[in-house]
């Protein structure tokens, strides 16, 4: 019987959360690496001959960022709504459904929008980009261009990052517009307010600092998003069913990543 | 070629330059070894073949003659680039002077073929769009692949794939040529036709190729020398006629497909998988 056959159940269990831990630990670690990589080749990529091609990057803007506008839109319209009609359900318990426009502007610029966005994002092009990077690397192709003197990261990583930190901010002030408008229509419906007042109301109680609030998470969540899919991507082992682990692995931390950072920026900026 | 020039030239290459050497190569995949203490040059211009049964570590010594893997105990030089202590730039630069022809091809699904081929000259070179096109197209035509720079890596067959994968590891001219399994799940025919054209590839473009396989047939008919390798050692180099006057019992097995005693012996087979003190 091997050594690793005698190890009792707990010292088993401590082992597994051990190796567990130090897996972790090793991929922020390569995350970390990644972004720094990614950003020495957007740096000083042209100066060495070997630049983040433009077309390269703007092909991945489309597949985040414009394929992304119907969705983001109905989910967005859809979620504005959703927020007048629970506002007003509570404020009108003291009388003040008229102030729900406060409560839609700030929640939707500050919260909603960069979250929604984070999330969609993350489900439709960070498992893309992990299920891409997964099926490459299985078929030997991440090897082949190792081997051609083309660096994987300044080909595959770097536009994927620069997409994702231009497009995500983009479609979350897309979201923060149609998330507003959604409400706007609601509100205007159902409490009789023009849209012209609606809208004024909105431009006095937004600040630049609460769209800025937004934007700022948003490009942290783009970075997020693309370094978890490349580190899941990158890992894959055992076919066609490693690949399946993999790309769901990438979604559920990259939304867990999403959320979690949400939460320590707020606590952070806000308080 | 005929059989008396392709033996002038092989005893040529006994003075050419090496431009590949190994030397106590030695690797570690956890606590098993793959690679144990293995030796071995390429000289300019030669054929070598290395072959092995599965699990010889005959992939494993590829990816370092592909320098993508660091040797940690032993070397490896690569047209005098010491893998080892080579800088990124030093790799970058050794990396444009190679090519290499997966097993399973690895053209990228999301390029065209025509694309897949003028990739490195796009990444490497100032060439204007135009001459690369007409590059790529030359060496489609090497590997008769013209007119199929339109389809994309899914619309081709399996030879068709490793064709195109050819065409692309030599559209640099590169000086090392390495194929994966060129034969590997191809019909008599293609893998034959295969055979030839990296002879032709060789002939023409005066390339040093290195390939990797299990299929006798390809071996005899394309080596200068041929690798044995198994279990991580290296049995035998030689060239074709002295591997198959080899007396070592192992290389006239795998010549002659046969599977050694213990592992035809399921109890044997069972004890390996289980560990020794199960079933006592």
């Amino acid at each position: 019987m091997s050594a690793a056959d005698r190890r009792t159940g707990p010292v088993r269990q401590i082992e597994q959360l051990g190796r567990l831990t130090v897996r972790g630990i090793e991929e922020v670690g390569y995350g970390a690496a990644l972004l720094l990589e990614s950003l020495f080749w957007v740096v000083v990529g042209r100066h060495r001959r070997q630049p983040v091609r433009l077309g390269a990057v703007v092909s991945e803007m489309m597949e985040i960022g414009i394929r992304a506008l119907p969705i983001v839109s109905v989910l967005s319209a859809t979620i504005g709504v959703m927020l007048a009609i629970q506002g007003i359900y509570t404020l009108k318990l003291f009388g003040a459904e008229s102030r729900v426009t406060v409560g839609i502007a700030l929640s939707i610029t500050r919260e909603f929008a960069p979250l929604i966005t984070g999330i969609l994002v993350a489900g439709r092009s960070g498992s893309a980009l992990a299920a891409r990077l997964g099926t490459m690397n299985i078929n030997q192709e991440i090897d082949a261009l190792r081997v051609m003197g083309i660096n994987p990261v300044r080909f595959l990583v770097a536009p994927a990052l620069l997409a994702m930190v231009v497009m995500v901010p983009a479609l979350t002030f897309w979201s923060d517009f149609v998330g507003l408008l959604g409400a706007g229509i609601y509100v205007s419906l159902d409490l009789g307010m023009t849209l012209n007042a609606y809208s004024d109301r909105v431009i006095e109680v937004l600040k630049v600092d609460d769209l800025m609030h937004g934007l700022g998470k948003s490009v942290i969540f783009a970075a997020l998003i693309t370094l978890v899919a490349v580190v899941n991507g990158v890992s894959v082992t055992g076919g066609a069913e490693g690949l399946g682990r993999a790309t769901t692995r990438a979604v559920v931390q990259a939304i867990t990543a999403i959320v979690v950072t949400d939460m320590l920026f707020v606590f952070v900026v806000t308080r | 070629m005929s059989a008396r020039a392709s033996y002038a030239l092989r005893d040529a290459r006994g003075d050419a330059p090496v431009v590949i050497e190994v030397d106590e190569l030695v690797t570690h995949y956890g606590e098993r070894r793959i690679l144990n203490g293995v030796s071995l040059s390429v000289r300019e211009g030669e054929i070598l073949v290395i072959m092995g049964g599965s699990g010889s570590g005959k992939s494993t010594l590829l990816r370092y003659l592909l320098a993508l893997e660091q040797p940690t105990s032993g070397s490896v030089r690569i047209l005098g680039v010491d893998v080892a202590r080579a800088a990124p730039r030093q790799l970058y630069e050794l990396r444009k002077r190679m090519g290499v022809a997966f097993q399973g091809g690895a053209l990228f699904s999301s390029m065209s073929v025509g694309e897949n081929i003028m990739l490195p000259l796009r990444e490497h070179t100032d060439l204007d769009e135009r001459t690369i096109q007409i590059m790529a197209r030359l060496k489609l035509e090497v590997v008769d692949l013209a007119g199929f720079e339109h389809l994309m890596p899914a619309e081709l067959s399996g030879g068709m794939i490793k064709r195109a994968a050819l065409a692309r590891a030599v559209v640099m001219d590169p000086k090392l040529l390495f194929c994966d399994e060129p034969s590997a799940g191809l019909d008599p025919v293609v893998a034959a036709a295969l055979d030839d054209l990296i002879l032709r590839l060789r002939a023409a473009l005066g390339m040093t190729v290195v390939v990797v396989t299990h299929e006798l047939d390809s071996a005899f008919k394309i080596a200068d020398r041929i690798v044995v390798l198994d279990k991580g050692n290296i049995l035998t180099i030689g060239s074709v006629a002295e591997v198959r006057a080899s007396d070592n019992v192992r290389v006239q097995n795998l010549l002659n497909r046969k599977v050694e005693a213990e592992e035809l012996d399921p109890d044997a087979y069972l004890r390996r998988l289980m560990g020794e003190g199960v079933g006592r």
